[in-house]
């Protein structure tokens, strides 16, 4: 048992130690809040600019219809364009906005000293678009203005999932879905980079000769064992190290980001009231809804991001996560120990993750339907699991099938790992033979 | 006479798949002694070796340390050099050579302390930090030297201990052994170095073919191998094949030397080798006799091409 400890020790410190994993542990976060704060920094700067547009109107349509938004200053001067243009860098004009006679059959055209945001050339088509189509109501048509404004109409839809009980809650599929392919590419990714660091970590003993001056101290499979949970923290760690850091990163952008706005957002409000608001009941929603649709609709994520399975989320991505990585762990280290260089394993690797592959690629299938029979049935086979059923959770999955899946994989990993650790034995004192199945059924017998 | 054997290996057997790499093999250590264990490649010594390090499993048979049946503890006792061997290369030497020593059975203080003074008399100390991949190869064996005796073993295994050393560190590591031996320790030693056998080793074994066909102490085996071969160093006149008879004596070869004659003999018959001097002595004056003794590297060669059944 000391033994497994020292072994788990050397593994850990020497990976940790590595400037690799410190470069890797620093700079995914960074890249993560960056990924996280850009969306918004951007949304800061670059939304609308203030412009002060010079409007010259040849078609006569918007005399009067464009009003001044915060953002937008509308002068609508009778003047010639070229005159209009002479003068341009004298005024105070941000841009000249001409419309010609007919503005649909030619485009209007924006002057502007500095490229205006895209957001703001998008307002200027719509409001364009908005008072043609009235325009042509009223006029083709004879509709009145007031019918005009009743015409009008904004919608958005609530999703509710109503449970065999009777309850019901608002369910924003797209959080389900966000996360629960978040959680598999999580483990995914996880088993993969951590499987393979096993196996180059075998590989590196039997090629280093050292493993034999080893398993005279200590049983093979006690090194197996060793290296593998000893892997296993250094994956936990840098876990770990990314989440928190990558929370302090996205903190420190934040606030710098927030500091820099000279007057305080209403969305900083918003959010923290819906913060304390806790778990909105839907009535108290819907109410709210239907004075203010944002608000509402912002507090609805906020609820059903809250009514998510968090239980069975938590306690699955840790058992999956932990227990995938173990099942392909030892997978690994039994390829490891039965070639002699990294480039003879590929003939192994594929088959012993095809499984997880095939996962992944089904992936976009199951999020669509993810109770369906194959993505039932695969969400407990133990070779697929950890990432079927990561993907099915957020969407609500019964205590019995995750219990169910749970148990096979726990029975498949101790006997993967029997099996692995009756190659592995084998395969690590075996230099310059060719592994081939054949070879490796004989090693299991021995 | 001496205590029970360290070792004692009883009819020990290990098959591999359509294979049998050893065939009941019996054979006794005795304590403090440097034990030859030899034979030609695939013969099955380091498969017994790895039996002893409990590596594998015997399919039949036991193997006894101070008469009690192989237990996990015993490997604490022995200290393993295999042929295939080598050190982490990105690991520091310093903290290498503790995680193995620790590995068998030292604490951490006890490692370092002990590895102090080992690479202060192997003079070798300004390695401690240099990572293995910076050492030579002749370095990185000296280390390994160092952590597989570091734990004072009752029971040293050395599989080709030499190879990768020059003849200055040969001799180095040849006077350690025999002084690990002079302090109580037992030595199994397997090589091809015929060379070595002769000059340290106390007994030996030979295997082929997963059989022991030969083992006892190396002068008896040389005794038993010398076949009445005597070179005679004979001055006076040229030497003359005509006065020897070839019934009983046998000339195989004679070389000279300035005035000396290097005469080869060898006696069959009754005949003895007062026989022999005094059919010569009325020729020439006789300068020197001594008996031929075979080297083990002939036995070796010997015995194995005597067993291995001619193929075709």
């Amino acid at each position: 048992m000391n033994k497994i400890l020292l072994i788990i020790q050397r593994e850990y410190l020497t990976r940790v130690k590595k400037k690799s994993f410190l470069i890797l542990t620093f700079l995914t976060p960074l890249l993560f809040a960056a990924m996280m704060i850009l969306p918004a920094w951007l949304a800061v700067h670059n939304a609308e600019s203030n412009e002060n547009i010079l409007v010259i109107d040849r078609s006569g349509l918007f005399a009067g219809k464009l009003n001044d938004s915060d953002k937008l200053h509308f002068s609508v001067r009778d003047i010639s364009l070229d005159k209009a243009k002479e003068n341009f860098y004298k005024s105070d004009y941000t841009g000249i906005l001409y419309i010609p006679h007919a503005p649909e059959k030619e485009n209007p055209v924006l002057y502007f000293k500095k490229q205006p945001s895209v957001v703001t050339v998008q307002k200027l088509e719509t409001r364009l678009e908005n008072v043609l189509r009235e325009q042509k109501l009223r006029k083709a048509l004879g509709v009145s203005q007031q019918q005009i404004e009743q015409v009008k109409a904004d919608i958005h839809i609530r999703t509710v999932k109503r449970d065999e009980t009777g309850g019901e809650e608002a369910k924003h599929n797209q959080i389900s879905m966000a996360l629960g392919m978040f959680l598999s590419m999580a483990v995914y990714f996880f088993i993969f980079m951590y499987g393979v660091q096993v196996m180059r970590g075998v590989i590196e003993e039997k090629t280093n000769r050292i493993v034999e001056i080893i398993v005279s101290s200590v049983k093979p499979f006690q090194l197996m064992l060793g290296k593998i949970i000893g892997i296993a923290l250094v994956g936990l760690t840098q876990l770990t190290l990314w989440v928190v850091l990558t929370m302090i990163f996205a903190g420190i952008g934040q606030s710098f980001l927030t500091s820099r706005l000279p007057q305080g957002p209403d969305a900083r409000q918003l959010m923290t009231q819906m913060m304390q608001q806790k778990v909105p009941d839907s009535s108290a929603v819907a109410a709210l809804a239907a004075n203010n649709a944002k608000v509402g609709q912002a507090l609805e994520i906020i609820g059903s991001v809250l009514s998510l399975p968090w239980a069975k989320i938590l306690f699955g991505f840790i058992f999956f996560f932990l227990f995938g990585y173990l099942l392909y762990a030892a997978l690994f280290a039994a390829i490891g120990s039965a070639v002699d260089t990294q480039e003879d394993t590929q003939q192994f690797i594929f088959p012993v993750t095809l499984p997880l592959i095939l996962s992944i690629v089904m992936m976009q299938f199951f999020i669509m339907n993810p109770d369906s029979q194959l993505a039932v049935w695969m969400s407990i086979f133990p070779l697929t699991s950890p990432i079927v059923m990561m993907l099915r959770i957020p969407f609500g999955v019964p205590w019995w099938q995750i219990i169910l899946a749970a148990v096979l994989l726990v029975a498949t990993f101790l006997f993967m790992t029997w099996l692995a650790g009756k190659i592995y034995r084998t395969g690590i004192l075996m230099y310059g033979k060719k592994a081939s199945y054949k070879e490796l059924w004989k090693w299991l017998r021995y | 006479m001496r205590s029970t054997p360290i070792l004692r290996a009883v009819d020990v057997s290990k098959s591999f798949e359509h294979h049998r790499a050893l065939d009941r093999i019996s054979l006794e250590i005795p304590r403090q002694s440097i034990f030859g264990l030899l034979g030609p490649n695939g013969a099955g010594k380091t498969t017994f070796i790895r039996i002893i390090n409990q590596i594998l499993a015997p399919d039949q048979g036991r193997i006894e340390i101070d008469g009690e049946p192989l237990r996990e503890e015993h490997i604490y006792r022995i200290g393993y050099l295999p042929e295939e061997r080598g050190l982490y290369k990105k690991m520091k030497v310093g903290e290498q050579a503790v995680y193995l020593a620790r590995l068998k059975g030292l604490s951490h203080q006890e490692a370092v302390k002990r590895l102090r003074q080992w690479f202060e008399r192997f003079d070798i100390m300004p390695w401690w930090d240099k990572k293995v991949e910076e050492l030579s190869k002749g370095m990185a064996q000296k280390v390994q030297f160092i952590t597989t005796v570091l734990h004072e073993p009752d029971l040293l295994i050395l599989d080709e201990p030499f190879s990768g050393f020059d003849p200055i560190n040969t001799e180095l590591i040849k006077a350690e052994i025999l002084k690990l031996r002079d302090r109580g320790a037992t030595v199994i030693f397997s090589t091809h170095n015929m060379e070595s056998v002769e000059e340290i080793c106390d007994r030996i074994a030979l295997i082929n073919h997963g059989r022991k066909i030969l083992e006892g102490p190396v002068d008896q085996i040389k005794k038993q191998y010398a076949d009445r071969t005597y070179i005679l160093e004979l001055a006076g006149k040229h030497f003359d094949p005509a006065d020897v008879p070839e019934p009983p004596f046998q000339v195989l070869k004679s070389t000279r030397d300035k005035d000396t004659d290097i005469v080869r003999i060898k006696i069959t018959g009754d005949a003895g080798i007062n026989d022999l001097v005094g059919a010569l002595l009325p020729h020439y004056t006789l300068k020197g006799l001594r008996e031929d003794i075979p080297r083990m590297r002939d036995i070796f060669i010997r015995t194995v091409n005597a067993q291995t059944p001619v193929q075709s």
